[in-house]
């Protein structure tokens, strides 16, 4: 019952008797049918393949350059001053922005996500869960540049006072430090996100747990488990890869957002001194490069945006690929 | 069935998108020829029929929706767009020749700049001398947010001062030297700038530099490089200051007007002048010709010690190709500009926070439109 | 079979009753109370209860809130007959009113055209990643798809303007838009419908084997269908997710007030660039209304959009 605990079938480990499961390649027999949609489908695989290389030749062949002219260390620098003369550019202050204000919105969408997934999927009466799923999903049908405008105009305002007060009280943590930054901070962006990917990671997760086979949950059950129990023991074990799956998509959104954050981050000024709390401003990866795409005039200059995308680029890398790690880890324990 | 109906789905879908792009040459509205019969005071029967597209300032963006707007009143079966996307975006497409004409805050630059010079990219892509024309005149309003302070008048070398972060509450004894007879309130100053590149930071960036060479030490140029808290667009640093007791920023006469913002009088030396069209136009009014023949750049002296004149304006030009290599597109730009230029439509832009063009300038910008083939 | 095979995947919502008892009470409340050792593990219980339904009470937050500002703000100018009728032609930011047609029909073409071209890639390269895909292949396609999903929309969009208007130096349109979103979609689309195909039991796939069907009717005609609401929901996601989009049509499709239909003729009509458009002028009645009009009558879409997925999904689901 290995695919039942959601493995992918590329991962899959050779059967008990060291030979491959009969489904599978071999399974084909070389029928015309099946080579043309076997063809077309590895076809689609190389497609991407072959779009993620492109964008990914064009990010280094405009980056590099840029790099090469590059007067200040890329990623321990604050300055931010490409083309020019003496072109000098860090992206120290993305780096940071992005990756706390996805963290943020990662450490409340993904519990709120699941926890709501299996209140759709396990708690809810039952004449509740279709309009309450139709709910959640009616959050994911609101594009981007309408959160964008919520936040500019609804929650910003409301949100002012709330960060003055939490200035106020828990201003001795570094974190939550006061800065002067009066709205569009890195914690306001956080929960702005978190509000975003929040039905990414309930529509998958709901998917997932609803195909939790009836057998562990009975077996659970019918062991004494209370309902609690029963899915912390069958649903969620079940669903962990699947949630993390989401929870990746939901992060590549998070990182790459770009319009609502645009409209939303108070930049800093240059020279802004260092500090790690989170009601500070900046900008993100791609706020940075969405608010000056329309001005880049040159290569040097472009191609000092491009190596901040790139950068973007290989975060999502790096996390995926630990991602991946643990979801093979997890299977080799439940195996 | 699940891949058919998908494919069905998809069949439709692009049948549907085949159709519909079967018909999109038709333009709404008017009838063929209905153009030149209508209220056309403006056009007089020199309508183009077909698309024009411009991109460029944002700062002239009111302005220029006014012209199409009459403009098209007059012509039903031509389209103009304008993309309000910045300054250096209408340049950059201008030069990969995916616009007509742009707007532009500056004139092109004939130095190199980041081992480019525009004037030669521009020329170039036209395969002739590109133009610059100015077309619209709009000041920038220092625009603050105080509570209970509606009337406010800095001099150059204050609002450097605080755009730099060096005056940091509403008190200072330097606000209030020039500012006898308000309660200032000691709530601090919050400095709100453009975060993208803008022409409006630029021109107002000149500004400091001209008027108050000693406080103002940085560069001049679009991306903002004193101190504060980086808002998108105007929009986004006009609102920014509304919602915040303390606020102030630099943003063009007509987003502060639309936010019901307090904008600050200049004193340039020869008393307070608040921001109106005419107080703003006498600044224009003194500006210099940098160009040659019908190309029109114009220096501003931001100094000014002229009475009346206030000091913070920017220009705006169109970019034009002097001679198109399609000569159907020279004849569209040329249409256009003509009822942009004209006296009808200058003079309703008064109403939109925008300057006249002085007399002579006008004169000259309508000869150079009409040199434009 | 099991019973797990037995279950189809869109009528998961309905629950169990084995499972859970009607009003969703456990029902064994009252067991684990007597056991008064185990009273622990029953307020645990009580908590984790407490604790799913107000994590849905918060999701509802923000949307209801959401949908409050939009519908307050936007409503009426839905309710005006040129709304639906007209276009934007000689309407300034300080006019009141005009018609949201062009935007509402770019809109459709731009993300139709997109959903064409993304969603056979994605549902192709799910089907091969879990039906065929075997080594290094499989397990690259799965890593592209990863790092594509987080290339943002912007970088998209600046690749396709290298490509389409740098370097073949064609000029920008909806098309080359449409692009850009296939780019941003089709991992939307790969990762959720290999999420699903992944839950078909494999014993679907052997029984049909077994009866000697060739393996790729197996697939179209068991698996996919299987799977189908489930990759539906995924379909719209990516479509939800490319509507909204607004910073490749920034770069790459200039907007027009006039209608326009034609994808390839430069300026294009759309929705979220008409918001943008109206966006740098919201300080002033007339745009702000326009604006959070056209925002609704995108909310409005794309519900429409889902409203028909979940018809064909229901209808295209196997039946019992």
């Amino acid at each position: 019952m290995s695919t039942l605990t959601g493995a992918s079938a590329a991962d899959e480990l050779p059967g008990p008797d060291g030979k491959r499961p009969l489904e599978g390649d071999r399974a084909s027999t070389g029928r015309l049918g099946d080579r043309l949609f076997g063809g077309a489908a590895t076809l689609s695989g190389v497609i991407v393949i072959a779009i993620v290389s492109l964008i990914a030749v064009f990010l280094i062949v405009q980056a590099v350059p840029a790099l090469m002219d590059n007067d200040a260390n890329f990623f321990t620098s604050r300055v931010w001053a490409p083309g020019g003369e003496q072109p000098a550019f860090g992206i120290l202050e993305f780096l940071w922005t992005t990756i706390s204000a996805s963290t943020i919105a990662m450490f409340i969408a993904v519990p709120v996500g699941v926890a709501v997934a299996l209140f759709l999927t396990q708690y809810a009466p039952t004449w509740m869960r279709k309009p309450a799923a139709g709910l959640v999903d009616l959050l994911a049908a609101v594009p981007s540049i309408v959160y964008g405008l919520w936040g500019l105009v609804t929650f910003g305002p409301f949100f002012k006072p709330v960060q003055a007060w939490m200035e106020g009280a828990l201003g001795w943590f570094p974190l939550f430090s006061s800065t002067g930054i009066s709205g569009g901070t890195i914690f306001f962006i956080g929960i702005v996100l978190s509000i975003m990917v929040l039905p990414i990671v309930t529509a998958l997760s709901r998917e997932v747990f609803d195909q939790t086979p009836v057998t562990h949950k009975e077996g659970a059950l019918a062991l004494g488990a209370t309902q609690w129990e029963m899915i912390r023991t069958a649903v969620l074990p079940f669903g962990r890869p699947g949630v993390i799956s989401a929870a990746m998509l939901a992060l590549g959104r998070a990182l790459g957002e770009t319009i609502a954050v645009t409209f939303l981050v108070s930049a800093l000024s240059d020279g802004t001194a260092w500090t790690w709390s989170l009601f500070n401003g900046g900008e993100t990866f791609a706020s940075k490069i969405a608010n000056n795409a329309a001005e880049f005039s040159n290569p040097s200059k472009t191609g000092a945006y491009i190596a901040a995308g790139l950068v973007l680029f290989l975060l999502t890398f790096v996390v995926n690929s630990i991602a991946r790690v643990v979801i093979e880890r997890r299977k080799a324990f439940t195996e | 069935m699940s891949v058919s109906r998908i494919s069905a789905l998809g069949a439709i879908a692009l049948s549907g998108a085949l159709a519909l792009s079967a018909c999109a040459s038709e333009n709404n509205g008017g009838t063929p020829g209905a153009g030149s019969t209508a209220a056309g005071s403006t056009a007089a029967g020199d309508c183009f029929t077909g698309d024009l597209k411009a991109e460029g300032s944002s700062a002239q963006k009111n302005a220029i929706d006014e012209a199409i707007s009459a403009y098209q009143e007059a012509c039903s079966d031509a389209n103009i767009d304008y993309q309000p996307t910045g300054s250096g975006a209408g340049i950059k497409q201008f030069i990969a020749k995916q616009v007509d004409f742009a707007g532009s805050d500056s004139a092109l630059k004939t130095e190199p700049k980041d081992g480019r010079i525009e004037a030669d990219d521009a020329k170039a892509a036209c395969g002739s001398e590109a133009w610059n024309l100015p077309m619209v005149t709009g000041p920038i309003a220092i625009a603050y947010n105080v509570k209970g302070v509606d009337k406010l008048t800095l001099n150059a070398e204050v609002a450097a001062k605080i755009f730099d972060g060096k005056i940091t509450a509403w008190n200072d004894p330097a606000i209030a030297a020039l500012n006898s007879g308000v309660t200032l309130p000691s709530t601090p100053i919050k400095v709100y700038f453009r975060s993208d590149e803008s022409g409006t930071t630029e021109n107002f960036t000149k500004y400091l530099k001209g008027a108050a060479p000693d406080a103002w030490s940085y560069e001049t140029g679009k991306k903002w490089t004193g101190k504060g808290e980086g808002k998108e667009k105007s929009a986004g640093v006009a609102t920014a200051t509304k919602g915040q007791d303390g606020g102030i920023t630099y943003v063009e006469l007509s987003y502060a007007q639309q936010n019901q913002l307090n904008t600050a009088a200049i004193d340039t030396g020869a008393g307070p002048v608040e921001l109106t069209a005419e107080s703003a136009g006498k600044t224009i009014a003194t500006a210099k010709q940098t160009g040659t023949g019908n190309n029109l750049a114009l220096k501003i002296d931001y100094a000014t010690k002229e009475a009346g004149a206030y000091p913070i304006v920017l220009v705006t030009y169109e970019i034009v190709c002097s001679k198109y290599a399609d000569a159907e597109t020279g004849k569209k730009v040329k249409s256009f500009l003509k009822t942009f230029a004209s006296d009808d439509v200058q003079k309703s832009l008064a109403e939109q926070g925008y300057a006249p063009l002085p007399a002579e300038v006008a004169t000259k910008v309508k000869a150079a439109v009409d040199a434009i083939s | 079979m099991s019973i797990a095979t037995d279950r189809r995947p869109d009528d998961a919502i309905v629950p169990d009753d084995a499972v859970t008892p009607p009003g969703g009470r456990p029902g064994r409340d009252a067991l684990a109370e007597m056991r008064s050792p185990h009273r622990a593990r029953a307020v645990k219980d009580v908590v984790a209860r407490i604790v799913m339904w107000g994590a849905f009470a918060l999701a509802m937050v923000p949307l209801v809130w959401i949908l409050w500002t939009v519908i307050g703000k936007g409503a009426h100018m839905l309710t005006t007959a040129t709304w639906w009728t007209g276009n934007q032609r000689n309407i300034n930011s300080d006019d009141f009113g005009g018609g949201a047609r062009h935007a509402i029909e770019g809109t459709l073409e731009m993300v139709g055209l997109t959903a064409l071209i993304a969603v056979p890639i994605g549902i192709l390269t799910a089907v091969y990643l879990v039906e065929y895909g075997r080594g290094r292949l499989a397990k690259a396609i799965s890593f592209t798809v990863d790092i594509l999903s987080g290339v943002p929309s912007i970088v998209a969009a600046l690749f396709i303007y290298a490509v389409w208007v740098t370097t073949l130096g064609i000029g920008r349109s909806g098309f080359a838009a449409s692009l850009a979103l296939v780019l941003l979609m089709i991992p939307v689309v790969v990762r959720s419908t290999e999420e699903m195909l992944k839950l078909v039991p494999n014993e679907l796939r052997e029984a049909s084997y077994a009866l000697g069907v060739p393996k790729w009717v197996t697939v179209v005609k068991v698996v996919l269908r299987t799977a189908f609401s489930g990759i539906v929901t995924g379909v719209l996601l990516g479509i939800a997710r490319v509507m909204g989009e607004t910073a490749p049509l920034l770069i790459l499709a200039p907007y027009t007030k006039n209608f326009q239909r034609d994808l390839f003729s430069g300026n294009f009509p759309t929705l979220p660039m008409m918001i943008n458009q109206d966006r740098g002028d919201f300080a002033l009645e007339t745009a702000a209304e326009r604006m959070w009009g056209a925002a609704l009558t995108l909310i409005i879409l794309v519900l429409l959009l889902n409203l028909i997925g979940r018809v064909i999904a229901h209808y295209g689901s196997v039946k019992k």
